[in-house]
């Protein structure tokens, strides 16, 4: 075998609390590799105890998140023969999550999240005989149920990656649950105090960088991040609409609830520093 | 240290769409339920299904009802099927799949804004409710909502490794943190299995590294009978290149698309495999099968007949393993599969992700070339027996739903009849198990015993030393079950099979693991390799004892359907006091009259 048919992996290893280091693997390369399989490689033959998170195999899960040369990437998409094979590849997991080992993060905090939104809340009084909605009302709820949860736009998220910020952030993933929701043809919830107040939209500063990472192509910010900020900004921040509710005596839309946990450290920060691929991936 | 410890009235085992909807109806029924998976939520098969669920909601075509549902499902499944059940099947599919959309579920419209429903093989409607080829996916994230929304405890990265039984059944479960090592168990007065398939035995199978058959083995070990272990279905069309994808699923929602499968000299050769009693079925040449496909990409019916690449899986999966082994094969050992033809953009709405998965994949654009398939593993057939209205296996308080589930689909699944068979048979067995708890008196007890013995069981492998790698045992199994136990089935080869299931398992021992007890994937296979070896023992026993070729089973040396000597029985395996495994047959459960007339000449 060729020089040129061998991948030289670094891979990030370790458990919290302990040293992590980065271990190299040199793995032939076979066509139509992808990292994934670069890594099942090394646990059949050099570390049957990497620890990596996997299912599908075929981008439909969102199990196999990770940073490839500080890229937040699916390890199953990432094509080997797309990346430069005379530099070693670093592999890494996403680092805006606590460590669980090698590449495996707690992604559990997203899960506490999801718990705070409220369910679809259809009419109580419309049969479901009488439920009809056109093809084209319903594309755009489409493209937000179209999300595997694989977090990557969390990870890449420079509000949640920094872990600075005085109020727990929601993050896009969940702006594009909720969006599902507000948008659905019959959908009767209000949920934006709970987006003001709870997830706290207000920190996403629209950097886009959410959008970039998704491997399922959800316009994120520009079709469901702004679209609920201007919601909010209508209820909340319209002077009509103020004055229209302290004249009524209504509160205001959608309550706040029970404030979400703060998302702990990421192993971001007590990692030692890779040759490359070190730097957060986008601030802007 | 006492152990972490979860009393519970159902314990559900697996998150799949059958776990999750067993779930939700025994919480609504007003138990204490606790939901445990072995990956992370929402992240179970069921969110790869692609198709679409099969229900005859007849918003297509307005003749479609439950009746012929069900006939389709008891041709399909060549008559093995446990009629009960495909009659509870076909009738409540249409409600369960409704339910989801009160649950926040959005599916693909008809034009007058109703749920759309698409043609599948071996259905003679449209019936597939789908949302582009992500059905699944919508099916599991609206399940795990509810289920959520509901309160329910979901315990993930957790694996079961024992049922725990007592004089009264089921008493609770053992397992441990996969993110820690640490054990953990759950009293339960009932256990839902609903760990799916079994898909792992095999080296090239659309299925991931949770189906090793973990239910199937749980339940055996436990006392439980499983049925129609011989019957795995082969799915015609996987990817065959690149290495790394090979067996990767490519949906039968392609064909429903009209798709068109071509050998490398450009034949159309399903022509020539469909089965002469059906043939009047499909449609007689290239251009009524074009008329069909353009009526169906509107969602309007036509009196033209459905192409022929629309036959049964059985059948198309022999049809393309026959076209390679004489020599028809493309490059990479596989057939043509061609969309292309259609227009680009409708294409990539109605196959988005098969779009993707082929772009990104492979290299491969699928609105400009054809794609490369071949035969699957895909889906077992076999399965815990259970009781069709309640879901109770053989062992009281031991219940079973989804694909770890046998009796449902016979000797062939339709393709759509899974998702729909979650949602039926999933909320039949949470309102099962949870009135079997309710309705007992005595708490649950957990005899120390077995708890200590499933704990050594598991230390055993980090604590040897040295000794065999797992993942190559994993790897001499997969292949030898592809190699002699796969879709052309000889007596030799599954007599030297059994025996090589015998050595396997003799070398179980002696694996050892490195590294500790948090996230280690290599210690965990230890036991999904001793589950493989269950299941794989009890295809093979179970196909071994057929004597005739049905469905997915095909027998070289018995090349004929026996309706005389085996189209009233089902084979059965259970465990004997020695620990040896007993194969038998049953009697197929009675058929009422009023079925039977359903089925007209079928039978
Ligand atoms: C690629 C693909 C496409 C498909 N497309 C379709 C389709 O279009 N239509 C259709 O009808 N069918 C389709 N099928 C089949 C269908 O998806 C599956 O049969 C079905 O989803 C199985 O559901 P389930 O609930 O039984 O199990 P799963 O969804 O597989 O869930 C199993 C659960 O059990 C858990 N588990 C397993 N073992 C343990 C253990 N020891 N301890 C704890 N938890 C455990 C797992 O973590 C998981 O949560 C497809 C299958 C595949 C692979
Ligand atoms: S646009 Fe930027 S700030 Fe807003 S959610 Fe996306 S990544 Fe975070
Ligand atoms: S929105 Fe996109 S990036 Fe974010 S979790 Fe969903 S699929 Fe992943
Ligand atoms: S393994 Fe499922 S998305 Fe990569």
């Amino acid at each position: 075998m060729t020089e040129a048919h061998i991948a030289h992996l670094k891979v990030f290893r370790g458990e919290p609390g302990g040293a992590t280091r980065y271990d190299e693997f040199d793995v032939p390369v076979e066509e139509g590799m992808v990292i994934l399989d670069a890594l099942h490689w090394i646990q059949g033959n050099a570390a049957p105890d990497l620890a990596v998170r996997w299912n599908c195999k075929a981008a439909k899960c969102g199990s196999c998140s990770g940073e490839v040369n500080g890229k937040p990437r699916l390890m199953c998409k990432t094509r080997i023969s797309d990346l430069d094979l005379d530099e070693p590849i670093t592999v890494e997991p996403m680092r805006s999550f606590p460590l669980v080992r090698d590449l495996v993060s707690d992604v559990s905090w997203n899960y506490e999240v999801n718990k705070s939104i409220q369910a679809f809340t259809p009419p109580a009084g419309l049969p479901q005989e009488e439920w009809r909605w056109q093809q084209q009302d319903i594309e755009r709820v489409q493209e937000y149920r179209k999300c595997i949860e694989c977090f990557l736009c969390q990870d890449v998220c420079h509000v949640l990656r920094n872990h600075e910020t005085e109020k727990p952030f929601m993050g896009p993933r969940f702006l594009v649950r909720t969006a599902g929701l507000e948008m659905h043809p019959i959908d009767e919830g209000d949920r934006r105090g709970y987006l003001k107040d709870t997830g706290n939209i207000g920190y996403c500063n629209i950097t886009k960088c959410c959008t970039e990472v998704c491997p399922e192509h959800i316009k994120i910010t520009d079709n469901a991040i702004i679209p609920l900020k201007e919601r909010v900004a209508d209820e909340f921040y319209d002077p009509i609409q103020w004055a229209w509710r302290k004249l009524r005596g209504k509160p205001a839309a959608g309550a706040a609830g029970t404030p979400l946990p703060m998302l702990q450290g990421g192993s971001a920060s007590d990692a030692p520093a890779a040759a490359k691929g070190d730097k957060p991936t986008s601030e802007g | 240290m006492p152990i972490e410890t979860h009393p519970v009235d159902v314990l559900v085992v697996g998150a799949g769409g059958a776990g999750l909807r067993a779930a939700i109806e025994a919480q609504a029924a007003g138990a204490k339920v606790g939901l445990v998976c072995k990956s992370l939520l929402g992240k179970a098969h069921t969110v790869m299904a692609e198709g679409g669920v099969a229900a005859a909601m007849g918003h297509v075509d307005p003749l479609d009802k439950w009746q012929t549902h069900f006939r389709d499902t008891m041709v399909g499944g060549k008559l093995l099927n446990n009629p009960r059940m495909a009659q509870l099947h076909a009738q409540e599919a249409p409600d369960r799949v409704r339910e989801l959309e009160l649950w926040g579920a959005v599916f693909d419209r008809t034009q007058d804004g109703r749920i759309l429903q698409r043609p599948f093989g071996g259905h003679s409607h449209p019936r597939l409710a789908h949302v582009g080829d992500r059905t699944g996916l919508e099916m599991i994230r609206t399940l795990q909502d509810r289920a959520v929304s509901s309160g329910i405890d979901v315990f993930m990265e957790c694996t079961i490794t024992k049922v725990i039984t007592g004089a009264n059944g089921v008493a609770g479960a053992f397992g441990y943190w996969r993110t820690t090592g640490a054990p953990v168990l759950f009293p339960a007065k009932a256990v839902v299995l609903a760990t799916g398939g079994i898909g792992k035995a095999y080296t090239v199978t659309s299925n991931s590294w949770e189906y090793s058959g973990d239910g199937h083995a749980l339940a055996y070990d436990a006392g439980a009978e499983l049925i129609d272990m011989e019957f795995v279905q082969f799915h015609p069309t996987g990817m065959v290149w690149p290495p790394g994808v090979k067996g990767l699923l490519v949906t039968e929602a392609v064909r429903g698309e009209g798709g068109i499968l071509r050998n490398k000299d450009g034949e159309r050769f399903m022509w020539k495999y469909l089965p002469e009693e059906r043939r009047n079925e499909y449609a007689a040449t290239d251009e009524e099968a074009k008329r069909w496909v353009e009526a169906a990409s509107k969602g309007q019916t036509s009196d033209a007949r459905r192409p022929p690449e629309l036959s049964t899986r059985d059948n198309v999966s022999r049809a393309i393993y026959t076209e390679v082994k004489e020599g028809r094969g493309t490059p990479h050992g596989g057939v043509f599969l061609d969309i292309s033809y259609l227009p680009a953009d409708h294409v990539r709405r109605k196959l988005p992700s098969m779009y993707d998965q082929f772009k990104e994949l492979a290299d491969v654009d699928i609105t400009k070339g054809p794609m490369e398939v071949g035969p699957t593993t895909h889906y077992v057939m076999g399965g815990i027996r259970v009781d069709a209205e309640t879901g109770e296996s053989t062992v009281s308080g031991l219940f079973a739903a989804g694909e770890c589930a046998g009796g449902m689909h016979g000797a062939n699944r339709l393709g759509g009849n899974s998702l729909s068979d979650l949602l039926v048979f999933g909320a039949r067995t949470g309102a099962g198990a949870a009135a079997h708890a309710k309705g007992r008196r005595d708490q649950p007890y957990v005899d120390p015993v077995q708890v200590s013995t499933s704990e050594r069981e598991l230390a055993a492998p980090l604590e040897r030393g040295a000794g065999e790698d797992p993942y190559a045992l994993q790897r001499e199994l997969q292949e030898m079950m592809g190699r002699l136990v796969g879709i052309f089935r000889v007596d030799g080869d599954l007599q030297e099979a059994i025996g090589e299931i015998a050595k396997l398992r003799a070398r179980l021992p002696n694996l050892a693991v490195r590294g500790g007890r948090v996230y280690n994937p290599g210690w965990n296979l230890v036991f999904e390799l001793r589950n493989l070896l269950i299941v794989s023992e009890a295809i093979t026993r179970s196909a071994l004892q057929r004597t005739e070729s049905r469905g997915a089973h095909s027998r070289l040396d018995f090349p004929e359907t026996d309706q005389a000597g085996w189209g009233d029985r089902n084979g059965v395996v259970r465990r004997r006091a020695d620990g040896s495994m007993e194969v038998a047959t049953t009697e197929l459960p009675a058929m009422s009259d009023e079925l039977r007339a359903l089925l007209g000449g079928a039978h």
